[in-house]
Formats: structure tokens, C-alpha cells, sequence
């Protein structure tokens, strides 16, 4: 028997094999946290062992370090430097290729699209990926590779149980309890994983577990622990009328001061989970073959804002600018909903730790006065 | 490019041999080169000379001597399109740290016969001298972005040749920034890319060696290294290791010096 969806669950933590095997029989790739480098990022997985056991993070503006401890902990550590657009909506996408023989003939036609279980997706990344849903697939424009790659996707959610220095998910609505739509979502326990049952798929791969409904005890010490992230939380933004209050400073001389200390290499963008940004690179061998590859872009890339006859944005200031107006405002107006979810990445991840939060804060003194 | 197999020279000046080595490091590539292109003149190649003009000419090296300042000029006027290859052509390379300093006071102390030296005083880029139509910088230069600009001039495009920083490459290749996890000093902001942002995915910082990326901010990195882990010199030191005598490093590294006690 399998439980119905929308129960809440239980199941010994070395049951995650088996999922993990389970998911693997429906043939799909494993994506999941693995220590790599110093930090725990994402990567195909097979088995629990590859998940960071042990591990976790402490993140500061500027600063990431991956800790291995003494508990046996699968998911004690926060989002890392890489999301799940990486997987959803890859850095380099090859388009098709083709050869120039007198014409142009197509040789290949484009990627299969792979199918893929995330395992450990945080609420913040579930949010995100709710909104790259907004933009590429529920919008005008649909991008067949990232509809093929969402539709077939199974989630395997993680609520955290503690949140780094540089998460905001609390201001932006998005976590750190995972909402919105989920196979299985779970949350650890010392002993066991509590996991709520959010659709047909997420039951089934239960199958060959020793699930059972989860006791009030579990639910009570699962609920517990999420809380403890949330008392975590030390950075905050204030949402109300922040579109407008940006709008409102175009003209600010704070744009100038925050993008004098911005190096303008672009990490804030290229860490977001929620960025979709892309540029269509051709290229050509000396035999005459050639392959369109789209790659991510950034607004902070000069070549991003070239148009006929010159630079939209010439100045740092207006890139700096740009990207906070577009993930704190136009992004609301585009696409109805925050381009931001309060993961933290931009701060962590910005090689001077410039702090997004910080800098909205200075923008609302200026708007108060 | 006319219907002839278009006619290419590679040239040596002041440097390592080490971009023309990196041309015959494309090992898989060679022969398809070698039948698309004649490769009429590329003396650590091939003894072989076939007189100009040519259709596309590489200059590895920068202009250190009289003799040099001269013959860069006949080549110029016997290439249609000139790239400049490496750090030392495109912006004076290692051996610019000559013009910070009198060149004379290590000629002297050097060498047995100071008297047979004849150099300038400085070490300059090629396109300080001549016209030059494209630069493709690193130390050495890329073998895939030599091949892709080869391949592009021969089907008359522009090479693409990106001219963002290191950090974009590592984050498409998912290289965990060493600079934020490993507190490495990396140079990857500044510095343009081209290399595939090789010396993070190993581990290292970057050392600059394709020089400044268009929006390279070196005081801006010198700044925030100085409050958390690197002192200035160690900055104007890094930055001047390969490219120092491009002018943004120049500049950052000569503002940084008179600012730092
Ligand atoms: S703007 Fe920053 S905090 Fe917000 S979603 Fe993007 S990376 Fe995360
Ligand atoms: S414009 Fe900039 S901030 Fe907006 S999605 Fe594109 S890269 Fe991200
Ligand atoms: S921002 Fe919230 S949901 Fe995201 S990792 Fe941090 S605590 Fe978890």
C-alpha cells in the first residue's frame, strides 16, 4: 500500500535509498547536493553516501565555507552556488549544428531534453523555479527545452532546519517551509525524515520503503525545526511599495555610490536561481561545421545592452541599476510576481559582498525622509 | 578572403616562443589547417618561406629593440589583417616591467659586454607601432580562441571574442568561486576571459594572464583585499606579474602606489 497524496509521512533516513533507487528505475538523472570544491554544490548523484552527510555552511557577504561536523545530518546547510536553473535551463545549450557544404545542411537538431529528480530543492529555489515557470513556460513565449525539462521533472523538496546569515526568504514569502507544487517534501529529523506526499509520483517512489503515517511526536518535532530556520533569519527586506520606491530613485546619487564598489562581474546574476537571461553564440570549425549555442548572459556584460549604434547602458551605474530594478520592480509588472526570492546567493556570491538587503535599506531611508 | 588558399605568416618579437607553440598545439587541427590556409611563412614551423603579402599575419612578442620597431612596420605592410597574439603583443607582456625601472642599471649588472645590449628603454605592445586588426590576449594565447578566430576570418565573420571577465566562464562551468569558499586571491574579476576560466577549476586564483576584461575594476578588488586579507603591494604586484603595461592595470597600479604608504 501507498499512501495517499497529501499525507504526511515517515520513513527511516537510510529509506532514502531506496527512493533514490525507485526514482532512478523510472530513469531519471539524480541532481542533488555534493561536495565539490570546497562547497556543497549540485551534481548527478546515485546513492545517499554522495549527498554532503555531515556537511554544513556558513555564509556571510563575500564569504562561503562547507564545514564537515559530527552529526549525521543529510540537509543541514543552506543553497549553495549553484540552482536549478543549471539543470532546468542550462549555462550553454547547443541549439543545433550544421555544416556548410555549398548549403547548409542540419546535422543534429538540437539537445533531448533529460529527465531529471531534484533532490533537496529548498523553498526559496521552489519559489524560484515558480518563477522562471512565469517567464519560460506559462508566459507568451515558451521555451520548448525548459517545458520538456519542468514537465518531467520529480521534486523531492527540503524544508530547512537552519538558515545562513545572508537568507531573506522570510521577507520575500518564499520559505524557509517549501509551499507551492512538490512530489515529496521533507523535512530531517534525527532519526527520520518527515515527509508530506504531494502527488501521485511522490507516493509511488515510496514504494519498498517502511513508510508510515507520520505520528503527531514527528510532526510536532518537524514543525519544530523549520521554526528554529526561521528564528534563524537576521537579514530582512521590507516588500511594500519597493517597486515603486525604486522607480521613484532613478536618479539616486545611491546607484553611483553602491556601483563604485561593484567589481560589475556579473556573479550576482549568473548565482540567481530566478535569472533567464541568454545570448546566442555561433560558432564555426575549420571544416566548416557549426553549432548555435545559447549561453547565459548577464545585464552586467557590456555586450548585453550593445544595440545599433551603441550602449544602452554604458555605465556600471546603469547596469548596477538595472539589475536591481529589474529583480525588485519591473520584474513585478513583467511577470506579476518578485524576481527575488530571498536566497541570499547575490550576497554570498558577490566577490566584494556587496548586500542586497543593505543596499534596499538605504533606498528606503532615502524614501522615509 | 580570395579563392586561393589564403596565404598566413606567424612572426616573432620579444617573447617565449610560447603562443607559436600554442598554433602547433592544435595537434588535431594541424593538417586541416595546413590544407585550408598556406601556411607561407611561420619560421619555428617550417623552414619554408613563401613571400607576402598575406592574408592574415600573427605577431607574438613585444617591441624591445630599434631592429623590432622597424620590422614590425614592413610586416604591417605586408599583412592584410594582423592579429596580435599573447600577453607580450597585445600589451607588452612580462618584460614590461623593464619600463617601470632603468633598463640600463640591469644591463650593466648583468651582462659581461653591457656594450653588445642594444635595447630600448621600454617594452611595448604591437599596437603601440602599427594598425592592428585584432588582439587576442593570454599567456599563452587559447588554442580553441586561435582556432575559432582562424576558422571565423576564413568564412569572413567576426571572431567572437568575449570581452567580459573570468567570473562569467566559471559560473558556466560551475566552478564554485575560490575567491568566496577558499579565500584564494583571484584576479578572475578583473580579467577578461578566454582561457575558460582555467586556473579556478584547478583551484587557483586567477593571475590575470589574458589581461583586463572591459569593465576590469582594479582598484575596486585592491580596495576590498586590503580590508579583509592583501596588502596593496601584493596587489600591484599580482597585477603587474603578466600584463601590468596594459593601461588599465598601468593606470590602477600606478594610482595604488602613490595612495599606499
Ligand atoms: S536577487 Fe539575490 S537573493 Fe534574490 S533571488 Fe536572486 S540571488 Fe537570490
Ligand atoms: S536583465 Fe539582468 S537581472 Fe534581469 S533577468 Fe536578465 S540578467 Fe537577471
Ligand atoms: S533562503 Fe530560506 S529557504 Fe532558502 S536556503 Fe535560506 S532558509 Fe532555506
Amino acid at each position: 500500500m501507498l499512501p495517499r497524496v497529501s499525507a504526511t509521512v515517515a520513513i527511516p533516513k537510510p529509506d532514502l535509498q531506496q527512493v533514490f533507487d525507485n526514482l532512478r528505475g523510472s530513469r531519471l538523472r539524480l541532481i542533488g547536493p555534493t561536495v565539490v570544491d570546497g562547497a556543497i554544490a549540485l551534481g548527478e548523484i546515485e546513492r545517499t553516501e554522495q549527498l554532503p552527510i555531515g556537511w554544513s555552511d556558513e555564509q556571510q557577504p563575500g564569504r562561503y565555507r562547507a564545514k564537515h561536523g559530527a552529526e549525521k545530518t543529510y540537509f543541514a546547510f543552506n543553497v549553495g552556488p549553484h540552482s536549478w536553473r543549471r539543470f532546468l535551463h542550462p549555462p550553454r545549450l547547443t541549439l543545433f549544428s550544421a555544416k556548410a557544404n555549398g548549403k547548409m545542411t542540419i546535422e543534429h537538431d538540437g539537445e533531448e531534453p533529460p529527465r531529471y529528480a531534484f533532490i533537496g530543492v529548498r523553498a526559496c529555489d521552489l519559489q524560484a523555479i515558480a518563477v522562471q515557470d512565469r517567464v519560460l513556460m506559462n508566459g507568451s513565449y515558451r521555451d520548448p527545452q525548459y517545458v520538456a525539462r519542468r514537465s518531467n521533472a520529480f521534486i523531492l523538496a527540503v524544508n530547512c532546519t537552519k538558515a545562513s546569515s545572508t537568507c531573506f526568504c522570510t521577507s520575500m514569502q518564499s520559505g524557509p517551509r517549501v509551499t507551492g507544487a512538490f512530489d515529496l517534501a521533507a523535512t530531517e529529523l534525527p532519526d527520520v525524515f518527515v515527509l508530506d506526499v504531494g502527488s501521485e509520483a511522490g507516493s509511488q517512489v515510496l514504494e519498498g520503503t517502511s513508510w508510515a503515517p507520520a505520528n503527531a511526536f514527528d510532526v510536532g518535532r518537524a514543525t519544530e525545526a523549520v521554526q528554529k530556520a526561521e528564528r534563524q533569519i537576521t537579514r530582512e527586506v521590507r516588500t511594500d511599495h519597493l517597486g515603486s520606491l525604486l522607480f521613484e530613485h532613478l536618479e539616486s546619487p545611491l546607484w553611483k555610490e553602491v556601483s563604485g564598489r561593484c567589481l560589475g562581474c556579473g556573479n550576482c546574476t549568473m548565482v540567481c536561481p530566478t535569472c533567464f537571461c541568454t545570448t546566442v553564440v555561433d560558432t564555426i570549425d575549420l571544416s566548416g561545421r557549426s553549432e548555435r549555442i545559447r549561453v547565459w548572459d548577464s545585464c552586467y556584460t557590456t555586450d548585453f545592452s550593445h544595440v545599433h549604434g551603441g550602449n544602452i547602458r554604458p555605465s556600471l551605474r546603469a547596469r548596477y541599476r538595472q539589475w536591481v530594478t529589474h529583480k525588485f520592480a519591473a520584474w513585478r509588472e513583467q511577470f506579476g510576481v518578485s524576481g527575488c526570492v530571498g536566497c541570499g546567493r547575490c550576497i554570498t556570491w558577490c566577490p566584494v559582498g556587496i548586500d542586497i538587503t543593505e543596499v534596499l535599506k538605504a533606498f528606503r531611508s532615502t524614501g522615509v525622509k | 578572403m580570395n579563392q586561393a588558399r589564403p596565404k598566413v605568416a606567424v612572426y616573432k618579437f620579444s617573447s617565449c616562443d610560447g603562443c607559436q607553440l600554442a598554433i602547433l598545439c592544435l595537434e588535431d587541427e594541424l593538417l586541416t589547417l595546413a590544407e585550408k590556409v598556406d601556411i607561407a611563412n611561420f619560421l619555428e614551423a617550417r623552414s619554408r618561406v613563401v613571400d607576402g603579402p598575406y592574408d592574415i599575419t600573427f605577431v607574438e612578442g613585444s617591441i624591445t629593440t630599434e631592429e623590432e620597431r622597424e620590422r614590425i612596420q614592413r610586416i604591417r605592410e605586408n599583412s592584410k589583417y594582423l592579429v596580435a597574439i599573447g600577453a607580450c603583443a597585445v600589451s607588452g607582456g612580462i618584460q614590461a616591467l623593464r619600463n617601470w625601472i632603468h633598463v640600463d642599471a640591469f644591463v650593466q649588472a648583468i651582462y659581461a659586454t653591457p656594450e653588445h645590449i642594444h635595447t630600448l628603454a621600454t617594452s611595448t605592445p604591437i599596437a603601440d607601432h602599427v594598425h592592428v586588426d585584432l588582439e587576442l590576449s593570454g599567456c599563452p594565447v587559447n588554442k580553441r580562441q586561435l582556432l575559432t578566430v582562424i576558422a571565423s576570418l576564413l568564412r569572413g565573420r567576426i571572431p567572437d571574442v568575449p570581452p567580459y571577465a573570468v567570473c562569467i566562464d566559471c559560473k558556466l562551468n560551475g566552478t564554485p568561486c575560490v575567491m568566496v569558499a577558499q579565500d584564494v586571491v583571484c584576479l578572475g574579476p578583473l580579467t577578461r576571459t578566454g582561457c575558460d576560466a582555467l586556473c579556478p577549476s584547478f583551484g587557483r586564483g586567477c593571475y590575470g594572464c589574458f589581461g583586463p576584461s572591459d569593465m576590469s575594476k582594479p582598484e575596486t578588488l585592491a580596495e576590498h583585499l586590503k580590508g579583509r586579507r592583501t596588502a596593496t603591494p601584493e596587489i600591484i604586484r599580482r597585477l603587474r606579474g603578466i600584463n601590468g603595461w596594459s593601461p588599465k592595470f598601468r593606470a590602477a597600479t600606478e594610482k595604488l602606489e602613490k595612495t599606499t604608504p
